[in-house]
């Protein structure tokens, strides 16, 4: 990977078809994404914002989590300061995602890559990082649109249920009440097996899920996901394992 | 400042707050190339994070749902299916959670 320069490695494809394979592929975890929707479109209604404040948010910001907190900070005097700050530290970990698909979008003009970061959620992120692992192991060259499609999949279903939830909804049973809590666990359970962890990646995991289970316990919001990353990042990069026992294929 | 507007400017900031994380991991990557240190670190990010997302729904919530994540793995192994690997795990919560509350 060192020397994976942009212009040692060549221009990734970025095409209609692996945008639409992105799209497809997301659609059953956006559907999920879409109970969520409804549910702040409900809670924004609720708590006193229009229907252009509310599809505003998830038009622009579009990142469920940030915009459920920001719900719940939103007030006549608008903190208008820390419904900012905490809009960013609650997306800290999108630094690290965005920078575990950069071998990939390094190798798209800079337009397409940051374009397509726009769109970049928990769900298409990690959708898309198991489509390119899966790439890798077969020897099959990415499409870079991918990324793009998935994440147009969650933001077309996040942004018509936020308007069904604000308009029509006027009441909603705890999505718990179905297991469809659960459904985001079962995705990203999923992905994790996909990713095919190595033995020396034992360590690293388990690491990770230590610091998330503490962090989760000590403090609100999403503080665990950047803390499990970055102790299993750590771990890894502390340990005397070889790099890259898994050659690259590109 | 009408409070429509106040808002909406307020929402173009998350907005803008929102774009910088995502947008700020490729640009730091833009910037540098990884020694060893940081390939592994950067190798063990994906699995990290999303060890991380799912560790307290996974393990701390309850039986119903160390049950059903231990299902969805075994089921997104074998069959290789994300939807129907979803499929499993909330039909096994929603099935233990009627006995187990």
């Amino acid at each position: 990977m060192n020397t994976q320069t942009p212009s040692a490695a060549g221009r990734l494809p970025f095409t209609l078809g692996g945008a639409l394979a992105g799209f497809r592929a997301c659609v059953p975890v956006a559907l999920g994404v879409a109970v969520y929707g409804v549910l702040y479109g409900l809670l924004a209604r609720q708590k006193g914002l229009s229907l252009v404040e509310a599809q505003s948010m998830s038009l622009l910001v579009f990142a469920g989590a940030s915009q459920l907190i920001a719900l719940d900070l939103w007030s006549r005097d608008l903190p208008v300061v820390s419904l900012i700050a905490t809009t960013f530290i609650v997306n800290l970990r999108h630094v690290l995602m965005g920078a575990a698909l950069s071998p990939q979008l390094l190798r798209l003009s800079p337009g397409r890559a940051f374009g397509s970061l726009f769109f970049m959620t928990d769900e298409s992120w990690a959708l898309t990082l198991a489509r390119y692992a899966d790439d890798r192991r077969r020897g099959l060259v990415s499409d870079g649109a991918f990324l793009i499609g998935a994440g147009i999949a969650v933001y077309v279903f996040w942004n018509l249920s936020t308007a069904l939830g604000h308009v029509l909804v006027r009441g909603l049973d705890d999505p718990a009440r179905y297991g469809l809590d659960f459904a985001f666990t079962a995705v990203f359970t999923a992905l994790l097996v996909g990713l095919r962890p190595r033995r020396s990646d034992a360590l690293p995991l388990i690491v990770a899920t230590g610091a998330a289970l503490l962090t989760a316990r000590l403090c609100p919001g999403k503080w665990y996901i950047l803390a499990g990353a970055l102790a299993g990042g750590l771990t890894a990069a502390l340990s005397h394992a070889p790099v890259a026992s898994e050659p690259e294929i590109r | 400042m009408s409070p429509l507007a106040t808002a909406l400017l307020t929402i173009l900031g998350m907005a803008l707050a929102t774009y910088v994380s995502r947008a700020a991991g490729l640009l730091l990557m833009r910037r540098m190339t990884p020694g060893p240190r940081t390939e592994r670190f950067m190798r063990a990010i994906p699995g990290a994070i999303l060890a991380s997302i799912i560790a307290p729904s996974a393990l701390t919530a309850g039986p119903a749902e160390i049950i059903a994540t231990t299902a969805t793995a075994l089921a997104a192994w074998r069959y290789r299916n994300l939807p129907l690997a979803m499929l499993v795990g909330v039909a096994v919560v929603f099935g233990l959670r009627q006995f187990m509350g």
